[in-house]
Parts: structure tokens; C-alpha cells; sequence
């Protein structure tokens, strides 16, 4: 097929060759999808899926958790009555090569919607595609890039809270319990940022203040030298680093340390995500305390559609996978593939959605609802969702590691994490 | 007659992804509209490379100073597309043109290793200007910032035209410079750099001449990357990108001048093809160069001008 695009001799044959192979995959892969949409075929969600490259270990618990869903959703009659396919596609964590994923698995697998990415780089590189070719583009990210604007009608952000409400939520918690002198160590890039510019104002509203900002270039495999620049009045460090060097950075903060007295502790989970927190050298982080989008401990409190959830996915009461100990889930995170699946369920349903000419009644449908109960659709908590925005808010985590486990001693109301709305989608046209 | 059969081949290949404008299904359709821009890029590194013998490591600093001159003149400028265009193709050029001054004082394994650590600075001062760049995370133009002219390149007919355009105007402008009296030196250069010297041309002028038009190469499709896809992020100028037009052009033929594109499309379908297949595509693409290293060495299009096409530009 390859070869024959680049035939020099375009010659009535090779045309015809042509047109046979653009019928092929016509046939294979776009026209039955069209053909039966009014019937009871499959919908097919792609998942745009961070299988390899920097996100891999986000993206091996993304896809468990969106397949467990979808047994869930299947068996309970999936959608309008009709079964449910999801086309999983890796990116590479790479923002060019999900602009392609994002083609590839509309215009050629033929799916309905596209879901799951979790990096923001890759949201970024990956929504105009989504605009131009006019598929809601439900991201399970985090990231402020929905809620700021800077995406388009068909980006949305039903499933987890980004992380200006995140920081919002938990700073007056921090200031109230920890300290009000804060040093902020983040990596110098995007997401980074996001922390150190939202948590710093939120910190100033609560009167405290950030004393210091420690910026770590991304190519930096050692913190060494970074350490010794957090003053010594700091009361509270808060660190959030992301990527294989976290464990280096975690371990080396330990040893900077010792045995010596230290600044309270506060740090994102993002940081130990998919890391077994009693992994050696991490001992120091007990008494430390974390923010986490949904508790990887199971809680004493755990409720019913908790557990259920947890038990679906296939992860054990420590936040492992059940049938490998040292599996551990990025459970913190993991949720929002699960809960963006059943907003696609209840957005589809509400729209009456046949087939990809009713995909903007999707994003209507989406944009019109105002929040989602907890209930085995949305395990990690209730939400509210701005359809204005395209965001949704949450409660947020606070834990403490105690004996090397994570134990939750704060949950913050939806209300803590709530801002002024920066866009307003709807005004767009599509 | 020599020089018609180039010249008719580079055509008919034109005319070829002109009608795949119409044959072409929507996703394949897209994809080469895609590689039409990075086969732009990797022709540049192919005249630095292929032609002139400049091993470069760090051509994505040329790439990315035309995608953020274009990106951020439109963001934060409110410029037109045009002038953004314009804007990214100098950049591109300036920028190898100062690379060069410093880095072509070295050659061989130096020159890749200064043109690297060039390209990693860029890499760290995008990031470091977070605050305009949005570093990693990047900057999304919007559609109506879109527009080249009366052309709305986020349309997927303009933009595969545009492209073409583009591409043909890269791809001739290529076949007309390696038949150039400049062209031929450049070879010479890469043949023989002080044979060369002692017939008269300097080698550092020549060197400088071809690496500036490598980066305007390099820059014209990075701006129309950012221009056409609507998005400017800091990966594009991570060191993967610059290995990319290194394996484009290894891959369909170094010093000839189909062989960026050929490289490009083989290379853009071999991970398209092999991800759908495995999770270890990256392995299955990692096999096929080193088969191709071993098996082919001068690439596709090389094997056949050393297998008889000896006219292949």
C-alpha cells in the first residue's frame, strides 16, 4: 500500500490499484461503522492511550481501569441498549503523535468519541485535531488547560478536577495545619508551573506565603544541589516531581535530611504514583502527607461503590495489583477513566446518540448536566460539573503515611476547589 | 535527456500526491498532508547531511525557532499567518546561519556533539520561558489565527494543498540547488573537503552557505507545522526531532532528493502499522533500521542509484 502512494508512474492501472485499496479500507474500516449506526453494532470509544513513553505506567492502570469499566458498563446493557468497544491507541506520551492517534482512531477505526488522555502535553497537541474533525474529546488529565480556555468546544473534562481547583482546595488545609512558610520544589516545566502559580496565590490567600520557588530543569537525574537552597525558616515543603526520576528525588530528599529535624512535608502523589511508598529509601516520608485524587489505601470509610470499584479494577486494599503485589496502581488518578466512561454512557444516552452525526448532541448533552452522584459510576467521589468550562470538581485527598501506609485525614468540601469561570465553551460555535 | 528523467520523475511524484488529494482516504489523506511537512524538514537536513556531509544532532533547534517564531508571533502578537510563515522560514535560517558561525568550526563527531548541546540549550530556554512558551505543555493557535491569506489551513483540502504546495516548492527548489554549480560543490565538500579547498572554494563559506539553507528548510516547515496543526509545544524541539530527519533521510536515501520524503512516509507508516500490531512497536521500528543499516545502508532510493538508476538526483 506504502509503495504504491509513492508509485512515480502514476498510470491508469496504478490509479485503479488505488481506488481498489482506498475501497479496501473504506470497507474495512469506515463504511459498516456508517451503514449500521441506526442498528444495534458496537459503539466504538478509542482511547487515546499512553502505552509507552514517559505516561507508560499511568497508561498501563488507564487502560485496566477503562477495560474494567467497560465489562461493568457492557453487562449492565451498555449504551442506549447497544454494546460497547473501546479501540485503545498508544500516543508515545508524545503531543505529535496524538494528534495521529486522535486521527487515526476517528477516521479510521471509526469510533464514535475519543477519551483518556492524562498528559497535558499530549491534550495540548491532540484537541485542535479533535476540533477540526468535530469528535468530543474527553481528557482525564487534570491539567487547567480545559477550564482556561485554551482548548475548544469538543475538549471536556467530566471525570477528575484539575489542579487549580486541586491546590485551591487543599492550601488552606496545608496553612492551618502545617505552616504558613512554604518552599515549593517542582519541575521547570508546564505542569510544574501550574502548581507553583496556583498554590502560591492560594497560600497567599490563606495569609501564608511561599518563601521559596526551587525549579528542577527536566533533565535533571540528581537533586542534590537543589536541596540545600530550601530555607532553613521553611515550615512546609511541598514537592511535586513527575517521571523515573521521582524515586531518586524522593530518596535524596530523605538523606539531605537524615535523621535531623525537617519542615513539614507536603507533597502531590503524582510524585510516588505507581511507587510502592514502602520502597527502601523512602522511610523518611512517614509523618509526611500527600495529596491524593483518590485515597490508594483503602480507607476504613471505604465506601460500598469503593470497594466495588477497587475489586473491579483488580487492586488489593493497598493500592497493588491483586495478582501482583508490587503492581501498584496509579490510583489516584486511575478514577477518572472509569467515571468519563459513564458520562459518555449518560451523555450518549441523554443525546439519543445513533451514530457521528449526533456527536455534537454529546457535547450538549455533557455541557447540560451539573454534576454526578457518587455511585458505582463515580466511585472516587460526587461531583459538580461546569458546562460552561467543560470541568468538573471534586473532593481532593489529604493523607499521611503512617507505617508505610497512606492514611486519610482530610477531605475537602467541592466548594473548596471552586474559581471564577476563566471560558465559557458554550458561547463557541462548534 | 538525463537531466528530463529527473526532472519528470520529481513531477510525476508531485502529480502523484496531487491525486492522492482526491484518492486518498480522510485518514491517510491527513497523514500525508503531515508528511509532506516533515518530508520539508528532513530535505533541509538532507542538503546539511546528505549532500554536504554535516552530521548534525541538533537540526530541531531550526525546526522549533520556526515553529515558535511563527507560533508566538500569531499567539502573543496577534500577526497573520503570512507574516508568521515568513517570519518562521527566517528564524530558521538565522538560526543555523548562527550555529554555524560557531559550530562549523569543528567537524566530525565535534560538529554533532556542538549542534546537539545548541539544540538542547534551545530545548532548556524554551522551557525556561515557560511564562510565553507554556514550556512542555505548549501553546494551542487558534483556528481563526489560522488563516494564510483567504486559506483556513485548519480545513483538511487547504491544508493538504497548502502543504503541497509548500512541499513542491521545497522539493524543486532542492532538485534545482543539487543541480546547482553550489550543489555541486556541496558534494564536493562532502567527497573532499580539501581537494575542495585546494581548487578554491572555502569550505567553511560553502558549509555555512548550505547548513542556512537547511535551516530555512527546517524552518519553513516548522512554522507550517504550528500553522497548519495548531500546536507549538517544547517536545517539537526535543532531540527525537532532531533524530527524526536523521532516520527520514537515512531511510529513503541520503543525497538523493526524493529520499526525505520516501524515508519519511516508510517511517511514518512502519510505527503507524506496527503500533496497531504490537506493543512493541518501537521495537519492530528500531529492527527495521538496523536491518536497513546492515542490508541498505544508503537507503532506499541510494541502494537503487547504486543498483542501476544512476541518474536518481
Amino acid at each position: 500500500m506504502t509503495k504504491r502512494w509513492i508509485s512515480t508512474t502514476p498510470t491508469r492501472r496504478s490509479v485503479l490499484q488505488g481506488i481498489a485499496g482506498a475501497g479496501a479500507l473504506v470497507a474495512a474500516g469506515v463504511t459498516p461503522r456508517f451503514v449500521q449506526a441506526q442498528s444495534s453494532a458496537p459503539l466504538k470509544l478509542g482511547f487515546q492511550l499512553h502505552r509507552t513513553g514517559i505516561g507508560a505506567s499511568y497508561g498501563r492502570w488507564y487502560e485496566r481501569t477503562a477495560s474494567a469499566a467497560l465489562k461493568v458498563l457492557n453487562e449492565a446493557g451498555g449504551i442506549n441498549g447497544r454494546p460497547v468497544e473501546i479501540v485503545f491507541e498508544d500516543d508515545g506520551t508524545d503531543p505529535k503523535r496524538g494528534a495521529e492517534v486522535v486521527e487515526k482512531l476517528t477516521t479510521q477505526a471509526g469510533c464514535d468519541l475519543i477519551f483518556g488522555t492524562l498528559f497535558s502535553h499530549v491534550v495540548m497537541g491532540s484537541a485542535p485535531r479533535a476540533g477540526e474533525l468535530r469528535v468530543p474529546y474527553l481528557v482525564c488529565s487534570e491539567g487547567h488547560h480545559v477550564a482556561s480556555g485554551a482548548l475548544n468546544r469538543w475538549a471536556l473534562q467530566p471525570g477528575i478536577t484539575d489542579v487549580k481547583s486541586q491546590v485551591q482546595a487543599m492550601a488552606p488545609w496545608v496553612t492551618a495545619n502545617l505552616g504558613k512558610k512554604v518552599t515549593m520544589v517542582f519541575p521547570d516545566y508546564a505542569f510544574g508551573h501550574d502548581h507553583r502559580d496556583f498554590f502560591t496565590a492560594a497560600v497567599a490567600a490563606q495569609g501564608g506565603e511561599v518563601i521559596k520557588h526551587i525549579a528542577i530543569p527536566p533533565t535533571e537525574t540528581s537533586f542534590t544541589r537543589y536541596l540545600p537552597q530550601i530555607p532553613t525558616e521553611t515550615e512546609v515543603l511541598y514537592h511535586v516531581m513527575v517521571g523515573p526520576a521521582v524515586l531518586t528525588f524522593v530518596k535524596e530528599l530523605g538523606e539531605f535530611y537524615g535523621s535531623g529535624a525537617r519542615p513539614e512535608i507536603f507533597g502531590f502523589i503524582d510524585s510516588l504514583e505507581a511507587v510502592d511508598i514502602a520502597s527502601p529509601g523512602l522511610e523518611f516520608l512517614d509523618g509526611t502527607h500527600f495529596w491524593e485524587g483518590h485515597p490508594r489505601y483503602k480507607q476504613q470509610d471505604a465506601s460500598e461503590h469503593e470497594a466495588f470499584y477497587r475489586a473491579a479494577v483488580g487492586v488489593d486494599d493497598s493500592g497493588a495489583s491483586v495478582s501482583d503485589g508490587k503492581d501498584i496502581a496509579t490510583y489516584a488518578h486511575m478514577f477518572s477513566a472509569w467515571e468519563t466512561l459513564f458520562v459518555i454512557k449518560a451523555a450518549m444516552e441523554a443525546a439519543g446518540y445513533q451514530g457521528p452525526a449526533d456527536r455534537q448532541k454529546v457535547v450538549e448533552a455533557i455541557e447540560a448536566m451539573t454534576g454526578f452522584d457518587e455511585g458505582r459510576e463515580h466511585p472516587q467521589g460526587a461531583k459538580t460539573f461546569n458546562g460552561k468550562t467543560h470541568q468538573a470538581f471534586g473532593h481532593q485527598s489529604i493523607s499521611r503515611v503512617e507505617g508505610g501506609r497512606l492514611l486519610r485525614v482530610h477531605q475537602t468540601a467541592i466548594e473548596d476547589g471552586l474559581y471564577p469561570d476563566e471560558v465559557d465553551y458554550t458561547t463557541q460555535s462548534f | 535527456m538525463r537531466a528530463d528523467r529527473g526532472l519528470f520523475l520529481h513531477l510525476g511524484v508531485l502529480a502523484a500526491l496531487l491525486a492522492l488529494h482526491v484518492l486518498a482516504p480522510p485518514y491517510h489523506h491527513t497523514n500525508l498532508a503531515r508528511i509532506m511537512v516533515l518530508a520539508v524538514y528532513a530535505m533541509g537536513y538532507n542538503i546539511a547531511f546528505g549532500y554536504t556531509g554535516l552530521l548534525s544532532l541538533g537540526h530541531a533547534l531550526f525546526f522549533a525557532a520556526g515553529l515558535y517564531a511563527a507560533g508566538l508571533l500569531v499567539y502573543h502578537a496577534g500577526a497573520g499567518a503570512p507574516v508568521a510563515m515568513i517570519a518562521g522560514v527566517l528564524a530558521g535560517g538565522a538560526v543555523a546561519v548562527a550555529v554555524g558561525l560557531l559550530a562549523l568550526r569543528t567537524a566530525g563527531v565535534a560538529f554533532m556533539i556542538v549542534t546537539l548541546m545548541f539544540a538542547q540549550a534551545g530545548y532548556l530556554t524554551i522551557l525556561y520561558f515557560g511564562a510565553w512558551t507554556r514550556g512542555d505543555e505548549g501553546i494551542v493557535i487558534p483556528r481563526a489565527a489560522r488563516m494564510l491569506g483567504g486559506l483556513d489551513l485548519s480545513d483538511d483540502n487547504t491544508r493538504y494543498l497548502v502543504a503541497l504546495g509548500l512541499f513542491a516548492l521545497a522539493l524543486l527548489g532542492n532538485l534545482a540547488l543539487v543541480r546547482s554549480p553550489f550543489g555541486r560543490v556541496m558534494v564536493a565538500m562532502r567527497e573532499n573537503e580539501e581537494r575542495s579547498r585546494m581548487l578554491g572554494y572555502n569550505p567553511f563559506t560553502v558549509k555555512l552557505g548550505a547548513l542556512a539553507i537547511s535551516g530555512l528548510y527546517a524552518g519553513l516547515s516548522g512554522a507550517a507545522y504550528g500553522l497548519m496543526f495548531g500546536y507549538v509545544g517544547a517536545s517539537l524541539a526535543s532531540v527525537q526531532y532532531s533524530i527524526l530527519p536523521l532516520l527520514y533521510v537515512l531511510l529513503g536515501g541520503a543525497g538523493t532528493v526524493l529520499g526525505p520524503l520516501l524515508g519519511a512516509l516508510v517511517m511514518f507508516y512502519l510505527i503507524d502499522y506496527a503500533s496497531s500490531l504490537t506493543d512493541a512497536h518501537q521495537f519492530v521500528t528500531g529492527a527495521a533500521l538496523v536491518a536497513l543499516v546492515l542490508f541498505a545502508p544508503r537507503g532506499i532510493l541510494g541502494t537503487l542509484r547504486a543498483r542501476g538508476l544512476r541518474w536518481l538526483p
